[in-house]
């Protein structure tokens, strides 16, 4: 117990002997380590509200949509037409590719809405049954149009939430009909807003896909296959998303008659690929500025060098009395080795608060200094290492001078003035 | 309990070499109280630091408490200076942020740890429990040499070096001094070794040893 106190309560004195060298010492990591703390907290949490939006889209979320220069509303193309995508290849990719939990064709067109006085243009989303499950979609009110209702062609209209506000205002808009292109449908359910984003459901409409031949002619491919624009489905098992892909383009290529040395008429989109792509970018970025962070932290440490040497100078003559009271060259090692190593610990985790303070004033901050949303995300492994590299620090720039005490001569010590 | 045999000890000084001690034989039996004296230069210091411990030997060989300690390592010249010296300094040598009872606790630091009540014993016997909690810059010249004084014996060591103690110090402390050394001596049995200018404190010792361009030349009993 001695044995390990008494080293401590001497480098405690040293310390606490010197106070406004130490605090001084201590502020270069102090800022050091917040400066890491907090940089690399909103590197985080950029990255981690981009995955929690690509999660709320469903990570398990695979589209396939028409090759270049497909045009929404169902235009008849010319010759070469890009309008690849069939009812059929879904149905084939539904059967014969493994791991796939629901496929949803759908064709998109842009149409006037109209309810009353107020009209609308927005996109209308020709789908099937199972056009909600796969998108992650949830309804807030009413219902979705059931198998029968995809059957017989019935006109009901699922409307995003935006869409409804606009049309309807706060009344409900269940039961109430309304002009979409040259039908009338009836409302049957209103979604749940996800919020703004890329190609918001929000600000779209739900028909089934032969309730929206009634309005938009249907087309067909030179085989005679119905075209739709999108093919979404979901991944039963996350880890073949890889596998599904491969299997999808392999049969995809076969169905639409490519050879070999032909591109892809059609694009494949994994969610599982935009999330980890995206996760590398924001880890690159979060790693950039945790770098630059980190020069602070390495400036911080050449800080304690250098007032460690200072300190080893200063107290030449101390050094020379402990030395004739019987302190080893070990004893002084330790000492000033302690010394550094407690500051650098003291100032990380001052660093770690200041850093921690930081990280969580900077959302608050941020958008009324024009700076948009911003999340920050301190994580335990962060504060982890930013303190166990202060502390390395400290023992690293701490050993030279520690080295050069315990080497001084006593009797040149104690001469000293 | 110190026996020198040879003792030499040369210092490069560039390319040239100077030599300090030049032959030093001397024998000092436990208990003894020894005065050094001799004219600057003559190498009392450094005869001094070479039996504190301090230093090495060029060449000769030198046995404390019946051990050959002039090849020890420095690491163990350290070990046998915590446990068998203390040193009184002419410049006192307290560290100035602790108060004289944490300089005082210092002795111990290096042997074996601090212990409180040792300290407080330290400090009574040279007079100074009401100062436990003052500074160096606090206390007089007399009293710093006495915290000294409580520093080199709190360890209870069998040897005591002084380096002209009283040469910082007004007549009447420097008596002081000495009287609180002489009195340590005779109620404790501690040897003291002592370098001093002062020819009457030299002859309340009981030899005197004269050294001369690093050797002994005189030997006397007062």
């Amino acid at each position: 117990m001695k044995k390990w106190f008494e080293p401590l309560s001497t480098a405690w004195g040293g310390i606490a002997t010197h106070k406004l060298r130490s605090i001084l010492t201590m502020l270069g990591i102090v800022i050091g380590v917040a400066a890491v703390i907090s940089l690399m907290s909103i590197g985080k949490g950029a990255t981690a509200q981009i995955l929690a939006n690509i999660q709320s889209m469903g990570a398990n979320v695979i589209t396939i949509s028409g090759g270049a220069g497909f045009g929404p509303g169902g235009v008849r193309g010319a010759g070469g037409s890009t309008q690849t995508l069939t009812m059929e290849d879904a149905e084939a990719i539904s059967q014969q590719v493994a791991n796939i939990s629901a496929v949803a064709p759908s064709s998109s067109s842009n149409l006037q809405l109209v309810v009353g006085g107020k009209n609308t243009n927005s996109q209308v989303n020709g789908a099937t049954t199972s056009y909600m499950e796969v998108n992650n979609l949830k309804l807030a009110s009413g219902s979705f149009f059931s198998a029968e209702d995809y059957q017989r062609g019935a006109k009901v209209a699922v409307l995003g939430s935006n869409v409804a506000e606009t049309l309807f205002g706060s009344a409900s808009p269940i039961g109430q009909r309304m002009r979409m292109g040259s039908i009338i449908v009836t409302v049957m359910g209103v979604l749940e807003s996800k919020g703004a984003g890329f190609n918001s459901p929000d600000d779209a409409v739900i028909i089934p896909l032969t309730a929206l031949h009634q309005t938009v002619a249907k087309t067909r491919t030179a085989q005679g296959e119905t075209v739709v624009s999108s093919i979404t489905l979901t991944v039963s098992d996350e880890s073949k998303s890889a596998q599904v892909v491969t299997d999808i383009t392999a049969l995809l290529r076969t169905r639409h008659r490519l050879g070999a040395s032909a591109n892809d008429d059609f694009r494949i989109m994994s969610m599982e690929e935009l999330a980890s792509s995206l996760a590398t970018a924001t880890g690159t970025m979060t790693l950039l500025l945790g770098a630059i962070a980190g020069i602070s932290l390495l400036v911080g440490g050449i800080g304690v060098m250098n007032i460690m040497l200072v300190s080893v100078l200063e107290r030449t003559r101390e050094i020379g009395i402990r030395k004739a009271l019987g302190a080893r060259e070990r004893d002084i090692w330790i000492q000033f080795l302690l010394e550094a190593a407690f500051l650098t610990f003291a100032g990380g985790i001052i660093g770690v608060g200041v850093g921690w303070g930081a990280a969580y004033l900077v959302p608050i901050l941020a958008p009324t200094m024009g700076m948009g949303e911003m999340t920050t995300l301190v994580t335990a492994d962060i504060v982890i290492l930013a303190v166990s590299v202060s502390v390395g620090i400290g023992l690293f720039f701490g050993f030279y001078p520690a080295w050069n005490a315990s080497r001084l001569n006593p009797i040149e010590a104690l001469r000293s003035e | 309990m110190i026996r020198l045999e040879g003792i030499t000890k040369v210092y490069p000084m560039g390319k040239r070499e100077l030599t300090v001690l030049r032959g030093i034989n001397l024998n000092i039996k436990q208990g003894e109280l020894v005065a050094v004296m001799g004219p600057s230069g003559s190498g009392k210091t450094t005869l001094l630091n070479l039996i504190g411990c301090l230093d090495k030997p060029t060449s000769g060989k030198y046995h404390l408490d019946g051990r050959e300690v002039s090849r020890l390592s420095s690491g163990e010249l350290a070990k046998v200076r915590g446990q068998k010296i203390g040193f009184v300094f002419q410049t006192f040598n307290l560290l100035p942020r602790l108060s004289a009872l944490a300089n005082v606790e210092l002795g111990l630091r290096y042997s074996g740890g601090g212990d409180r009540q040792r300290t407080m014993e330290a400090l009574a016997k040279v007079g100074l429990s009401d100062r436990a909690s003052h500074r160096p810059t606090e206390l007089s010249g007399g009293e710093q040499q006495r915290v000294a004084i409580a520093r080199a014996l709190v360890k209870n060591p069998p040897l005591i070096l002084a380096d002209e103690p009283t040469g910082n110090l007004d007549s009447r402390s420097g008596e002081e001094i000495i009287s609180i050394l002489t009195t340590l001596h005779t109620e404790q049995g501690i040897t003291l070794l002592m370098v001093t200018h002062d020819a009457n404190i030299a002859h309340q010792c009981q030899r005197i040893i004269q050294l001369k361009d690093g050797q002994v030349v005189a030997e006397e009993k007062p």
